[in-house]
């Protein structure tokens, strides 16, 4: 089936962790801005969900470091982190084997992808499960791609990646949603947590809804590095999600920088 | 060092023998007087100075029951008192500290509202 969803949305920990340091108002209107996701996803009906995240140290480390990486199993665990200070309880989360495999084996054709049978999600892919999935109800086929780790992969093979989910996608009979999860411009867990390039994220995001291909392509690691952050490395999740839609434009239904949250905050579907 | 915290954040029981013997629970890593001491006590302004990367320090952090801004100000008195993080994705193009990077950047710090 033709992809039946695609969007970007926001995984900062301190988004469930840190709630109650928030602006309330502000914090009220991303949540709200995440229950409108949530019904525009569970409108499309889905039969899967696969989630393009960025994980951190969790599953893969610098001893063995994929740069695109898939889930492939009837189920998973989650949270990593200790439920008390992310503030999501550890669950189970379903999976299908099956339908991984077959995506798996067709995102091959086009993309150097590494598979995992044993993954345990971290906050990148439980905060916004939290919010689209909170019954754990629709299977989840995680996809990683290494933003944390130097040296990582440049920026047109996640756009390749992303070329090859949607083939991938497609070539199912399921009907599938796709998120695509991750920062903006931040500096997380450093000194410098909490700053927020507002004009820098507006930009991108401008040229992400215009799926603007050759803006999105021209990006510099050791510029964005000055200019966003370590945690802009993870716009490889956001143009993975515009390669999968290529042509189609986004619609960003919220951004707002919310500092105790460590990011600027978005909400984004694509026009599909 | 980074080995022994992605370890130790994934695994519980490895939490409770470290737990219960931090430097028994060391064994096995090639780690230098510096790198143990840091891991040890713990002092987490060390660790961020000598380049573990955040997403790993910030469960390490909340693992020792140590507060969000208190886990940042930790961070921030370890370069002051050590100097710039030595290697790893901070050091990539140097880390410059709070203030001059909030000079740089051309806007207001947040850290101040101690965020």
């Amino acid at each position: 089936m033709p992809l039946v969803f695609a969007g970007v949305c926001s995984h900062a920990p301190g988004i469930v962790g840190r709630a109650d340091q928030a602006d309330p108002s502000a914090k009220n209107r991303l949540y709200d801005a995440f229950e409108d996701m949530r019904n525009r996803l569970e409108a499309s009906e889905p039969d899967a969900l696969i989630i393009v995240a960025a994980e951190h140290f969790a599953n893969f480390f610098m001893n063995n470091m994929p740069s695109f990486a898939m889930g492939m199993a009837d189920y998973y665990e989650g949270p990593i982190e200790n439920p008390d200070w992310l503030g999501i309880q550890k669950t189970r989360i379903p999976g299908d084997k099956s339908l991984s495999e077959r995506l798996i084996r067709k995102v091959m054709e086009k993309s150097d992808v590494s598979y995992a049978e044993e993954w345990k999600f971290d906050h990148g892919i439980m905060v916004p499960l939290h919010f689209l999935t909170p019954n754990y109800d629709l299977p989840i086929v995680p996809a990683n791609i290494n933003c944390q780790g130097p040296p990582l992969a440049p920026l047109h093979r996640a756009w390749a990646f992303g070329q090859a989910l949607r083939e991938a996608a497609d070539s199912v009979p399921e009907r599938i949603a796709l998120i695509g999860t991750g920062g903006i411009s931040h500096w997380p867990a450093t000194p410098d947590s909490g700053k927020i390039n507002e004009e820098w994220d507006r930009r991108f995001l401008d040229q992400w809804s215009r799926c603007d291909k050759d803006a999105m392509l021209s990006y510099d690691d050791s510029q964005a590095y000055l200019d966003a952050g370590q945690g802009a490395f993870e716009i490889r999740t956001f143009m993975t999600i515009s390669a999968a839609t290529e042509g189609t434009e986004g619609t960003v239904h919220f951004y707002e920088p919310i500092p105790i949250f460590a990011v600027g905050c978005t909400i984004a579907t694509i026009n599909l | 060092m980074q080995k022994f915290l992605f370890e130790l954040n994934r695994d519980e029981d490895f939490q409770s023998r470290y737990a219960a013997d931090r430097r028994g629970a060391l064994a096995g890593f090639d780690l230098s007087d510096e790198e143990q001491r840091a891991l040890t006590e713990p002092d987490i302004g060390l660790l961020f100075h000598i380049g573990v990367n955040g997403q790993i320090l910030m469960h390490f952090a909340a693992f020792h029951s140590i507060e969000w801004q208190d886990y940042l100000q930790q961070m921030r008195d370890g370069i002051d008192t050590h100097g710039p993080v030595r290697e790893g994705v901070y050091a990539v193009t140097g880390y410059e500290g709070v203030e001059a990077h909030s000079d740089r950047l051309g806007q207001t710090s947040n850290t101040e509202e101690g965020r």
